[in-house]
């Protein structure tokens, strides 16, 4: 009866554990070098192409790829590749704001909904109302009452996927509430904002993590869903979903305008969901080890 | 861990205790009083499936516990017994009756007021693993009770969570670490050390060993009882196991279907206990003797519902020795002997 015996396997560095069991799954770390690329090729962009993305060239205009235009180039003969790179910062802005704000603001609605008990009713049902609405509906509506900048989209998909953060904190604050730590920091005379912050929060990072990386994901689909449809970011800007709108008509002519773009959107979101499955699995042990 | 003592010393330590402090307790001394206290948890209406009743965990309890005294308190699993200790606390709240402490009825004591009042009154959990926050450090688990009450300056908060360790039988090094690269004995002792460390009055020790191994139990009831003694420790020990509560309590109250069945003073109840229920208990502690262990009658049935509780004594349907008038009243608590009280309408048997 040695007393030093712990129960559960030590956790020295937790963030060093998590990244270790996360490379150890083929296709979260194929995710993640997906994700550093994409982000390389955002930050490098002006030093990784010899064109600006504004840049027209109409003499080479809508002319397949060659060694010139790796990836051919539009109508105006900018250059794809250099627009897919500079779509890229775009779609990464947009996605880590949404994430920073849905993540920042669920949290709170979540956390208060399930542990201030009286407001539940209340925030629940106006999440719900705004989830009976279609994303991209909902995302079009907000727009059309903002604006047209960047801010304004990240403002409305930050509306858009507030509520799905908030219901998974929820969730998780439900079965927090009832454990005996709470009651023990209760019992000590601890107010409401003192349990939520220091002994609900930290416990709510982990389902918190995987929610936003799937929110990433979603983010970045509704935005160039939004661009397509022309309600998103300004066209003077490249994004991947004004890429593909302006190429839908020369379908049948240059379809590398649509491929380019639709390619990097596809390979993003899958490697954001690789790693957020992959995140949920490293993370899963440890989850039922503390309810 | 070399602080494992041998059963008989502790029994020669509880029996000293009892006798220096003496085993009545007079209204005037009461620490904790209890007045026809109810806790109600409301109907619940559903609008699929019909509604769930009101359960009434706790109904019509009056008892005391007097200052340096140690009740135990004992009942089956969903006889209220735990939800008395978290109303004393008023981690749930009473739907009737009063909860005085220290003469002051703290039944209706607002928000901002518990909080402070909270300082006199702790609570040591059952669960050693749930019980403690796995992302806070046990400096910060210890320390959190200095930073809400602000005991103390922020300077010497490490001083005091390590004195705190040490009167627990903690290493000082423990402070850095997390609960999880604890045993579960360690733990309790950090639980008990987080309860201590307001400087309570009144410890509710909610189960406090029965989720330990046997050979670990001791050594924290040991040290519980160390402590109640060096602080002069006034406690509820909640327990469903007569052994444990045999060795701790001064009183023993037992507790059915969230009503009071006996209380009497430790020996008295053990010795010649006045109710059925407590003499069913008495026999279905495991007998070590397997001669003697077929002989004895064992409680038959399960506890029923608290949901529907039988009409008259909530305990007819299981006694051996019911009558039909049992059915009718609720016996009330009759003193059958100095501080010895049972509610139980029968004089002719036991």
């Amino acid at each position: 009866m040695s007393g030093m015996i712990a129960r559960a396997p030590a956790r020295a560095a937790p963030l060093r554990e998590l990244l270790r069991r996360l490379v150890r799954r083929r296709l979260a770390l194929f995710g993640m070098l997906v994700l550093a690329g994409v982000l390389i090729a955002a930050a490098a962009a002006p030093w990784l192409v010899p064109y600006a993305p504004q840049r027209m060239d109409i003499v080479h205009r809508l002319a397949p790829p060659s060694a010139a235009h790796l990836l051919g180039s539009d109508e105006f003969g900018r250059d794809v590749l250099a627009r897919c790179m500079y779509g890229a910062r775009i779609s990464l802005t947009i996605g880590l704001l949404v994430v920073a704000l849905s993540g920042l603001a669920g949290t709170i609605v979540g956390i208060t909904a399930g542990y201030v008990r009286r407001l539940d009713g209340f925030l629940m049902r106006v999440t719900d109302a705004m989830m009976a609405f279609p994303d991209i509906l909902l995302a079009i509506a907000l727009m059309a009452a903002l604006g047209a900048s960047l801010y304004d989209v990240v403002v409305a998909l930050g509306a858009v996927y507030t509520p799905r953060v908030a219901r998974v904190v929820r969730g998780g604050t439900l079965v927090l509430r009832e454990l005996q730590f709470v009651e023990a920091a209760e019992a000590l005379g601890a107010g409401d904002w003192r349990v939520m912050r220091v002994h609900l929060l930290p416990n709510l990072l982990s389902p918190l993590l995987v929610q936003c990386t799937f929110t990433f994901a979603a983010t970045i689909l509704t935005e160039a869903g939004l661009s397509f449809l022309g309600a998103g970011v300004p066209p003077t800007s490249p994004s991947w979903g004004n890429m593909i709108a302006g190429g839908q008509q020369y379908i049948g002519r240059a379809d590398w305008l649509i491929f380019a773009p639709g390619l990097c959107m596809v390979a993003t979101v899958l490697a954001l969901q690789a790693v957020g499955d992959g995140l949920r699995d490293a993370l899963d042990p440890r989850l039922r080890r503390l309810t | 861990m070399g602080r494992l003592r041998p059963p008989v010393r502790l029994h020669a330590f509880v029996d000293s205790v009892i006798h220096a402090s003496g085993v009545s307790t007079s209204g005037d001394h009461a620490l904790v009083e209890l007045r026809a206290l109810e806790v109600t948890f409301a109907p619940q209406r559903r609008w699929f499936g019909g509604a769930v009743p009101a359960l009434r965990a706790v109904r019509e309890l009056s008892l005391s516990v007097g200052r340096g005294e140690v009740l135990g308190l004992v009942g089956e699993s969903g006889s209220g017994k735990t939800t008395v200790g978290r109303a004393i606390l008023r981690l749930v709240e009473p739907s009737a009756g009063a909860v005085r402490f220290d003469g002051q009825d703290i039944t209706h004591l607002p928000r901002a007021a518990l909080r402070r009042h909270r300082r006199r009154m702790q609570m040591i959990f059952q669960d050693p693993y749930s019980s403690l926050n796995p992302r806070l450090t046990v400096r910060d688990i210890v320390g959190e009770a200095f930073a809400i009450h602000a005991i103390g300056s922020r300077r010497d908060r490490p001083e005091r969570v390590a004195n705190m360790l040490r009167q627990v039988g903690l290493p000082e090094d423990a402070m850095d670490r997390y609960p999880h690269e604890f045993s579960g004995g360690q733990r309790q002792r950090i639980g008990i050390a987080r309860a201590l460390a307001v400087g309570p009055e009144l410890v509710i020790a909610d189960e406090p060993v029965s989720a330990l191994d046997v050979s670990v139990q001791a050594q924290v009831l040991n040290l519980l009882l160390d402590l109640r003694q060096s602080l002069g420790l006034t406690m509820l020990f909640i327990a469903h196991d007569l052994a444990v509560v045999r060795h701790v309590s001064n009183r023993v109250a037992v507790l059915y279907l969230g009503r009071l069945m006996e209380i009497a003073p430790r020996e008295a109840l053990y010795c010649r206990p006045r109710h059925p229920y407590t003499a069913a208990l008495l026999e279905a502690v495991p007998e070590p003797d397997p001669a003697r262990r077929a002989t004895r009658p064992g409680l038959a049935g399960e506890i029923p519902s608290p949901l529907a509780p039988p009409s008259g004594c909530v305990f007819r349907t299981r006694c051996p020795h019911v009558l039909a008038a049992c059915a009718v009243q609720v016996p009330l608590l009759r003193e059958v002997a100095p501080g010895h009280a049972k509610a139980c309408i029968r004089d002719d048997i036991l």
